[in-house]
């Protein structure tokens, strides 16, 4: 089959990349905060957690000298990051499949990959807001004082090191359809987070869930936070291998699971 | 599963070509194939003498697909705004609204749009960025009659333009008023490929309604210049391009005739005869 169509006149014959990817990241951050179901929870819960979780000790100090209420808030740093990842890429990319937005999209000249990348530009943006609000929460409501360098090193290893949930993230989108993926995403990165000391110090858990941490990947990434504030239990090249890990292992799944869908609908 | 056989096509520019056939004719997967999201087995896909698939040759191309979906939560004006971004040379985003008849709407949420207006957005979609090539996958599902006349008048107005225009649907109505070449499909296979003028000629063009004084028999109607539509009890209706010639050989059979009505024949019914295959392929 051929279709063929006179010669263009003197325009370009693509759209510039650039002026892309700004307008779907921005259409992206649009949708994003019109959809209350995330916007308040990316950054209420983790608020609401630390509240809880993190006040009422905030003002106390650990042996090694750090302040207990900096090392809580970087842990509900990390769960604030991880959670943006997991349940923006889960649910937002089942969604998408589930309202076939991705079939139209296919056929436009967006290249894939500007699309990915504005998702995770917003991501970001949105994991940026989450971090700012609880941080300044945490320091204005739980007095918990640090240099502002520190913050700015924990805001900028969480977002470094969240690679690993936006494959999850995927990996979750690609194999659960719009009305699991919810359910999906809350029943892995819940437990998760609680098994990983983010919740409350792994000191505080059961000697099995201790056993496990070491080898979970949100364990490894709260080492990024506690390193900003001094009280990381492995180097940070450890960390960065973990979580490095679990990326292609995430990415190993979501590709299947990627490859799997198209060859049901485009096969 | 195979669902085309041997589909060997050549769209040139600025032509406006229908492809017709039933639901599972084929015709989604002919376009699909034509836009790069399928892959065939055999064969190749050419698009402005490109892979369909590569960016320059999606530039080019406008679509609308059946199937396909957007964010809900985004207003018409933005949606637009942003498939613009996409194309090198876009239409201002009022037009391409104006165009698909949404001027009013241009603010609206698409969630909250009606079957009719989303697909109306579509076919916005498909044409802010000012392709030289459409692809429409049956566009009028879902259209009121109102909504129908315009977007008729929308393509016709793309043509007139030089706009490549490919699209599908199961109404002949529909293709004959805005192709000038009608590609019919059935079964995975094209069985025509003519203007509308040749088509018609070759599909009966008279309906005869029967009714009798006693039960009709297949075998009334045997060796008939006609094609038999239904026969259910005293009642029977064919197709037919000489009514006259037929009704003559019944009275002359003796069959007993008690009321007869001749019309022209709906569109519909004709396309069915011709997509019909011989009964000695089934």
């Amino acid at each position: 089959m051929t279709a063929a169509a006179s010669a263009p006149a003197a325009k370009p014959e693509v759209a510039p990349l650039g002026r892309m990817l700004l307008v779907q990241t921005w259409a992206e951050l649009r949708m994003r905060w019109r959809i209350p179901a995330f916007s308040v929870t990316i950054v209420a819960l983790p608020v609401l957690f630390f509240t809880f979780f993190g006040l009422p000790f905030a003002r106390q100090t650990l042996p090694n000298g750090t302040s207990l209420g900096a090392y809580l808030l970087a842990s509900f740093a990390a769960y604030s990051v991880g959670s943006v990842m997991v349940f923006g890429f889960g649910i937002g990319v089942a969604t998408e499949r589930g309202l076939k937005v991705d079939v139209l999209m296919r056929a436009t000249p967006l290249p894939p990959l500007i699309a990915i990348l504005a998702k995770v530009l917003n991501a970001l943006a949105y994991a940026l807001l989450s971090l700012v609000i609880l941080i300044a929460y945490g320091v204005v409501v739980g007095g918990v004082r640090q240099d502002l360098v520190v913050w700015i090193d924990m805001i900028a290893r969480l977002l470094a090191g969240s690679v690993p949930f936006i494959a999850l993230g995927f990996a979750i989108g690609y194999l659960c359809g719009p009305n699991v993926a919810p359910a999906v995403a809350n029943l892995v990165y819940l437990p998760l987070s609680f098994a990983s000391g983010l919740f409350m110090p792994l000191t505080q858990l059961p000697t099995f869930v201790r056993r496990i941490a070491p080898y979970l990947p949100a364990y490894h990434y709260g080492q990024l936070g506690w390193g900003a504030v001094g009280a990381a239990s492995e180097p940070l090249l450890t960390s960065c291998a973990w979580l490095a890990g679990y990326t292609a292992l995430f990415l190993l799944i979501a590709f299947r699971a990627y490859q799997r869908e198209e060859s049901r609908k485009f096969g | 599963m195979e669902a085309l056989r041997g589909v060997d096509l050549s769209i040139r520019g600025g032509e406006v070509v229908a492809m017709l056939g039933p639901n599972g004719a084929g015709k989604t997967t002919s376009i699909s194939l034509m836009l790069g999201l399928r892959q065939p087995t055999a064969g190749q896909v050419r698009l402005f003498g490109r892979p369909p698939t590569e960016r320059r040759a999606r530039s080019r191309c406008g679509v609308m697909l059946q199937e396909s979906g957007t964010t809900s939560v985004l207003t018409v004006g933005e949606i637009v705004d942003v498939f613009r971004a996409y194309y090198p040379a876009p239409l201002a985003a009022t037009r391409a609204i104006a165009m698909a008849g949404l001027t009013e709407q241009a603010a609206v949420r698409v969630g909250v749009l009606s079957g009719g207006q989303r697909q109306r957005l579509y076919f916005a979609l498909a044409i802010c960025g000012d392709p030289e090539i459409l692809f429409l996958d049956e566009p009028t599902v879902g259209m009121d009659v109102e909504a129908r006349r315009a977007f008729v008048a929308s393509i016709q107005a793309l043509a007139a333009a030089g706009k490549t225009i490919v699209f599908t649907t199961h109404y002949l109505r529909e293709a004959e008023e805005m192709a000038r070449r009608i590609v019919v499909i059935d079964h995975g296979t094209v069985i025509a490929d003519a203007s509308p003028q040749e088509l018609k000629a070759r599909v009966p063009g008279k309906k005869i309604t029967l009714i009798a004084g006693r039960p009709f028999a297949r075998r009334d109607f045997e060796d008939l210049p006609a094609s038999v539509l239904s026969v259910a009890g005293d009642r029977a209706s064919l197709l037919s391009n000489e009514p006259a010639a037929v009704l003559r050989e019944l009275f002359r059979r003796g069959v007993d005739v008690a009321d007869l009505e001749v019309t022209g024949a709906d569109l519909e019914e004709a396309f069915l005869a011709l997509t019909r295959r011989p009964e000695s392929t089934r």
